[in-house]
């Protein structure tokens, strides 16, 4: 079937949305997991009916599930994840050494071209690699081990892995982001890591300027400019042209420059989407107006955009990992909320419906475009 | 043949209804009950205890014989109506969370 393949990832399930080309009737089918948390599903770009799920509870712990025919049917794989070696410490909350301790996957992140090869961005932050289609992980030990790591510090939605992003040009180069440490690159496939935070300030702690210790929430690149790198920062919208060797700020007009997600148009690639949040104390968006905020100059100038969103009352959050854009020709983008709506843009974000708006808290939404 | 409980969520993950049945080879204790259901349901290796230390996960408890065994040691022999599979071997998710 020709058309688009939205992914959702709930606090009680995963769900999957289907349209045709035409993006105006949709199919929602889920929940699939029910009950379980589903911090993030996603495709292979390699297969797209090749689906990877992270799927946890509290009680039952991890669980990796894998479908073969883009999601009718799912398989448990491998739930192993052992850190190498002696995992050592890093820095609890008061600033005490505390046991590294595998809690749960947050990102998925498919191979750009071998369908079995799929990374694991885990908390307690690491990087895990499956070249097996999720049957077994091993763990790139050189990231945690960085002479940073023992000093990496959680923020409070725990010391997570979330962002992973594969360089299309160069198949050795990594970047993943860390809360609360930073951007991380690897140009060696994993076997050495450098921090990427020059240029990142984040006031109230020690050291504003320093090396390593700040509070990424999202990093997102277009594939036809891999060293053009956008980051949403705790506070601040950052923009890197070199890679990620340095960063400059360009929140310019946002009404607030703290969020969680960022998205990049599909055939745009200085066009791009934040959701301003009012603070991290108070995770809704400013003046209880949902609206999303698109950049068509890289950062800078700022347009909100609100046809179709809620502008009284809305005091939902949009998380990190959900927002995505689909590739057909009238670009799509897509996020989530906690108040379980989904939002579909069918035209770069001008006009705005929700595709379904009552599924439990989104964690993540991934948008597949099917050939 | 010894009877296990499961959770419901464990259940369904391992496509099972109702109780299971295990044949265990030995002595009948937490260990070889474990070992024997995870030999024949290996997608729930990591969800009752975890990989490496084989540790009960936290917010599971084992019962038998209306006895909370979750503190006993694993290679402790179970009650022998749980051996004899007079009565099952519960495995109880607590009542938490939202």
């Amino acid at each position: 079937m020709s058309g688009v393949r939205v992914l959702v990832g709930t606090r009680k399930g995963a769900f999957i949305l289907t349209s045709d080309q035409r993006r105006t009737r949709w199919e929602v089918r889920g929940p699939i997991f029910p009950g379980w948390e589903i911090y993030h599903l996603k495709g292979s770009p390699a297969d797209p009916n090749r689906l990877y799920a992270s799927q946890s509870t509290g009680w039952f712990g991890q669980l990796i599930q894998r479908s073969n025919d883009g999601g009718k049917t799912w398989e448990p794989m491998g739930n192993q994840f052992d850190y190498e070696g002696d995992p050592g410490t890093h820095q609890w909350y008061d600033g005490t050494p505390h046991p590294w301790e595998f809690q749960r996957v947050w990102h998925l992140e498919p191979s750009l071209n071998d369908p079995d090869t799929v990374y694991a961005g885990v908390e307690d932050a690491a990087l895990f690699r499956s070249i097996d289609g999720g049957q077994t992980w091993q763990e790139l030990p050189a990231l945690r081990g960085h002479d940073s790591g023992a000093s990496w510090q959680p923020g409070a939605g725990g010391m997570c892995l979330h962002t992973i992003v594969l360089d299309p040009n160069e198949p050795d180069r990594i970047f993943v982001a860390i809360s609360a440490a930073g951007v991380f690159r690897t140009d060696d496939a994993g076997q050495t890591w450098r921090p990427a935070n020059r240029g990142l300030r984040s006031e109230g702690t020690p050291d504003p300027n320093a090396e390593v210790g700040h509070c990424v929430h999202r990093i997102e690149m277009h594939p036809s400019r891999p060293n053009v790198l956008y980051m949403q920062k705790h506070w601040d919208v950052m923009r890197s042209d070199d890679a990620g060797e340095s960063w400059q700020e360009v929140s310019g007009n946002l009404p607030s420059d703290f969020g969680f997600p960022i998205g990049v148009h599909a055939h745009e690639p200085d066009t791009i989407y934040v959701v301003p949040i009012k603070s991290d104390s108070e995770h809704f968006p400013p003046e209880g107006k949902l609206r999303v905020y698109r950049s068509r100059t890289g950062g800078n100038e700022w347009d909100a955009l609100t046809n179709g969103l809620p502008q009284s009352n809305c005091y939902v959050n949009v998380l990190r990992d959900a927002m995505a854009v689909d590739s057909l020709d009238s670009c799509g983008v897509y996020f989530g909320t906690t108040g379980g709506q989904v939002y579909a843009s069918i035209d770069a974000g001008d006009n705005w419906s929700p595709i379904v708006r009552d599924l439990p808290a989104v964690l993540s939404l991934e948008v597949q475009t099917l050939p | 043949m010894i009877g296990v409980v499961l959770p419901a969520h464990l259940r369904t993950l391992a496509q099972v209804d109702g109780e299971v049945e295990l044949q265990v080879e030995g002595q009948a204790t937490q260990r070889s009950v474990l070992d024997a259901l995870e030999a024949r349901y290996p997608m729930l290796r990591g969800t009752i205890r975890d990989h490496a230390a084989q540790e009960r996960r936290a917010f599971l408890r084992f019962f038998g014989c209306q006895q909370d065994l979750s503190h006993e040691p694993p290679d402790a022999p179970l009650p022998d109506a749980v051996a004899m599979g007079a009565e099952p071997f519960l495995i109880v998710g607590a009542m938490a969370g939202g």
